[in-house]
C-alpha cells in the first residue's frame, strides 16, 4: 500500500524493519522447532502409533495394541488397608463403579487365542466422589522394555517379512544382543506358569508408581490382581478361535469372578525406572481390596470403547515414579484413542448377542 | 485527536500477562504432542489450568473491553487497515476463548478427567461422544494454528506501528507516554 510504504521511508531504518520483520519470523521458527520438526529422531507418540500400523497392517477404529478384547463392568471394594500408604478414597471401605477391558496383546484385533498369548486386564475405578484410577496390567512378571524408543525399535525389527511373512531372526537377534534386558525378560516370561483362561489369570502393573499418604510420605508400588477363583477342572478347557473369550463370557453369565488388589511396596533401592527388573521376591504385600466382575459386553458399544485405560489418570495419593513408561503410554494411548475414535470400525472378534445376565 | 490514548489499565495487564499465557500455551501444547518423555505428562499437566486460567481471564477481559471500550486508531490511517484491525481483534477474541473452550469440550466427549490441580477436577461440559471427541481433538490442533497465525500477524502490525508508524498505536498498549502528544501539552 502506498501509503504504508511513503510511512516507512519518511521513518523507517534498515533495523527497524529487521525487528518488526525479525521477530515474528523468529517466533514462527521456535514455534516449528518446539514442534520438533527440526528433530526428526524425537520419538513422538504419531511415530510409535505409524510403527504400530506398520507392524500389524491397518486396523481401522481397533485400538493399536491390545486390539482384541471385550469390555466388562463390576466394582472395586477397598478395605482400608492401603489406607496408611495412600491417601486416595477407593482404598477406604467403599465400592467404586468399574468399567474394564480383558484383551490380548498386539495389534492384531482377530488373532486366534492360544495359551502363551499375553493376556490384559485394564480397569478404570470411579468412586463416586471422584478421584478415579485407570491401569492396564499384563499377565506377564516383568516388561520387555526400559523406554518407548526401544519398544519402537523392538516392532520395528518384527516386522514381518514380505516374503515370509515372519519376522527375521537375524533382525531379532540384533536387537536382543543390543538389550539383554529385553533377553532377559523374555526368558522370565517364557518360564511364567499358565492359567488356563483370563478368570484364573493374575494381572500385573508392572510400572512402579508412588502412594502418598495422608501426612505426604511417599512409598514406591507396583500391584497385581491375583484371582480368587480356582483354576478350574481340566476338562472344561474349551478350543476354537476365540476360546479364551468364549470362556470368560460363559463364566461371567453363570456368576461374578473375584481379584485381589494386591499391592507390593517397594523397599530404598528397588527399581523403580526399569520395568524390566522385577523387585526382589518377599517384599511386604498388601491386599488393599477386591475387584468383582460381574457383566461382559462386546466392544461395540460397549463402555470400554468410547475410553483409553491411560495409566497417568491417577487419583490424589498416587503419583508417577521415575518409570519412564507410563508418560509414554499416556501419550501414545491418547494419539491411538483419538485415531480409532474417528475411524469407521468393522465388529470386533468377540461380539456377544445377548447380554449374559439375561437383563 | 482521540479522546484517550491508552488502553484502560486493566486492559492493558491482561494483555501482556495473557500474550504470554498465550504465547507459552501454544509452545506447551505442540511440544507436549510431539514427545513420549516424562515431559509429555508435566506439559499436559500444566497445559489445562492454564488453559482454564486463560478462558477466566478472557471474559473478565472482554467484559471490560466492553465497558472500557478502546482508544480508537488514528484517523491518519486507511479505512481498509482500520478495518483490518477490528477484525483481527475480534479474531483474537474468538479464538481465545473458543480453543480452551474446545479443550475442555474435547477431553469431556473422551471421557478423560478434566483435572487441574491435585484434588481439584472440573465437570464435563458434554456428555462422552468418542466421535465428537476426535473431531474436537482435531478441531483443537487447526483453531490453535489459526491463533499463532493471527498473533503472528498482529505482532507485525503492533511493530509496524511501534517502530515505523510510530502514530501512538503501539504505545495505547504501553505506561510509557505516546511520543505524538508533545503539541497537547
Ligand atoms: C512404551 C510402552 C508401551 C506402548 C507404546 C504401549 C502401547 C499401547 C497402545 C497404543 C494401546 C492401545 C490404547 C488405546 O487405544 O486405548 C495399549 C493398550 C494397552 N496396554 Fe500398552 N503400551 C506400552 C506399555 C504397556 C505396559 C508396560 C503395560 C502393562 C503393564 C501395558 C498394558 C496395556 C494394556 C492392558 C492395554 C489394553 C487396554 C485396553 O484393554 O483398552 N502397556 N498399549
Ligand atoms: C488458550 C488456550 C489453549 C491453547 C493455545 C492450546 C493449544 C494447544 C496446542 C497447540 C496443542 C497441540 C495440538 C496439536 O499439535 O495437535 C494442544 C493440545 C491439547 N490441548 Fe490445548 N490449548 C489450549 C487450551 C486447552 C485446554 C483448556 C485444555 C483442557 C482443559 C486443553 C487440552 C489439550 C489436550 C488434552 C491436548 C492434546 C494432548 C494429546 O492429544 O496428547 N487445551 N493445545
Ligand atoms: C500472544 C498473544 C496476543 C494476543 C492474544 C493479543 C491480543 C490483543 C487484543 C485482543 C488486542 C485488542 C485490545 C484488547 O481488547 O485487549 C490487542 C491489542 C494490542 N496488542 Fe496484542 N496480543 C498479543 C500479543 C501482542 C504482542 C506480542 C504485542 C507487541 C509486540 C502486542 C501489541 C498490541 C498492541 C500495540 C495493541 C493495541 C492495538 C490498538 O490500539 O488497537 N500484542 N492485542
Amino acid at each position: 500500500m502506498s501509503w504504508i510504504r511513503q510511512k516507512i521511508t519518511e521513518k523507517g531504518s534498515p533495523g527497524r524493519v529487521g525487528v518488526v520483520i525479525g521477530v515474528p519470523a523468529a517466533l514462527a521458527v521456535a514455534f516449528i522447532a518446539a514442534a520438533g520438526w527440526f528433530t526428526p529422531d524425537r520419538l513422538t507418540p504419531a511415530t510409535v502409533i505409524r510403527t504400530f500400523d506398520s507392524v500389524d497392517g491397518p486396523h481401522p477404529g481397533f485400538r493399536r495394541n491390545h486390539a482384541k478384547g471385550v469390555c466388562v463392568t463390576g466394582w472395586f471394594e477397598g478395605n482400608g488397608q492401603a489406607s496408611p500408604y495412600s491417601r486416595a478414597a477407593l482404598f477406604s471401605a467403599e465400592r467404586s463403579p468399574v468399567i474394564g477391558r480383558f484383551a490380548l496383546a498386539g495389534g492384531l484385533p482377530y488373532q486366534d487365542d492360544a495359551p502363551d498369548k499375553v493376556r490384559s486386564l485394564a480397569l478404570r475405578i470411579m468412586p463416586p466422589n471422584g478421584g478415579e484410577w485407570r491401569m492396564g496390567m499384563n499377565d506377564i512378571p516383568v516388561f520387555l522394555f526400559r523406554n518407548a524408543r526401544d519398544f519402537n525399535s523392538f516392532l520395528i525389527a518384527s516386522r514381518p517379512e514380505a516374503t515370509t511373512r515372519k519376522p527375521d531372526p537375524a533382525r531379532i537377534g540384533a536387537f536382543l544382543a543390543a538389550h539383554p534386558e529385553t533377553a532377559h525378560a523374555l526368558s522370565q516370561i517364557k518360564q511364567r506358569s499358565l492359567s488356563s483362561g483370563f478368570s484364573e489369570d493374575a494381572y500385573n502393573s508392572l510400572d512402579a508408581f508412588l502412594f502418598v499418604n495422608a501426612d505426604g510420605r511417599t512409598t514406591p508400588v507396583r500391584w497385581a490382581m491375583e484371582p480368587e477363583q480356582p483354576a478350574p477342572a481340566q476338562d472344561s478347557v474349551k478350543t476354537g478361535r476365540d476360546y479364551l473369550f468364549d470362556d470368560l463370557t460363559a463364566t461371567l453369565a453363570e456368576h461374578p469372578l473375584r481379584w485381589k488388589l494386591m499391592i507390593v511396596l517397594g523397599q530404598p533401592g528397588d527399581p523403580t525406572a526399569d520395568p524390566t527388573a522385577a523387585w526382589p521376591a518377599g517384599r511386604t504385600r498388601i491386599n488393599a481390596g477386591t475387584l468383582v466382575l460381574d457383566k461382559a459386553e462386546s466392544e461395540d458399544g460397549g463402555p470400554c470403547t468410547g475410553i483409553t485405560f491411560d495409566p497417568l489418570i491417577l487419583p490424589e495419593g498416587i503419583t508417577p515414579s521415575d518409570d519412564p513408561i507410563p508418560a509414554a503410554r499416556s501419550a501414545v494411548y491418547a494419539r491411538s484413542f483419538t485415531a480409532r475414535s474417528g475411524e469407521m470400525k468393522a465388529p470386533s472378534a468377540v461380539s456377544l448377542n445377548s447380554s449374559p445376565n439375561g437383563q | 485527536m482521540s479522546e484517550r490514548k491508552y488502553f484502560s489499565p486493566l486492559a492493558r495487564g491482561l494483555h501482556w500477562i495473557m500474550a504470554l499465557m498465550i504465547l507459552a500455551m501454544l509452545f506447551i501444547g505442540v511440544a507436549m504432542v510431539a514427545s513420549t518423555g516424562p515431559a509429555y505428562h508435566r506439559l499436559v499437566g500444566l497445559h489445562r489450568p492454564l488453559g482454564i486460567a486463560i478462558l477466566a481471564l478472557a471474559f473478565l477481559r472482554l467484559v471490560n473491553r466492553v465497558a472500557s471500550g478502546a482508544p480508537s486508531l488514528p484517523t491518519t490511517l486507511p479505512q481498509g487497515i482500520r478495518l483490518i484491525a477490528g477484525s483481527s481483534q475480534v479474531a483474537l477474541y474468538l479464538l481465545m476463548i473458543a480453543l480452551p473452550l474446545v479443550g475442555w469440550a474435547m477431553l469431556s466427549a473422551g471421557d478423560y478427567p478434566v483435572s487441574i490441580t491435585g484434588g481439584v477436577t472440573l465437570p464435563p461440559i458434554l456428555s462422552p461422544d468418542p466421535a465428537l471427541y476426535a473431531s474436537l481433538r482435531a478441531l483443537h490442533t487447526w483453531l490453535a494454528l489459526g491463533l499463532f497465525g493471527v498473533i503472528l500477524a498482529h505482532i507485525t502490525g503492533a511493530l509496524v506501528h511501534g517502530l515505523l508508524l510510530r502514530d501512538g498505536v503501539f504505545q495505547a498498549m504501553l505506561w510509557r507516554r505516546p511520543q505524538v502528544r508533545t503539541q497537547i501539552e
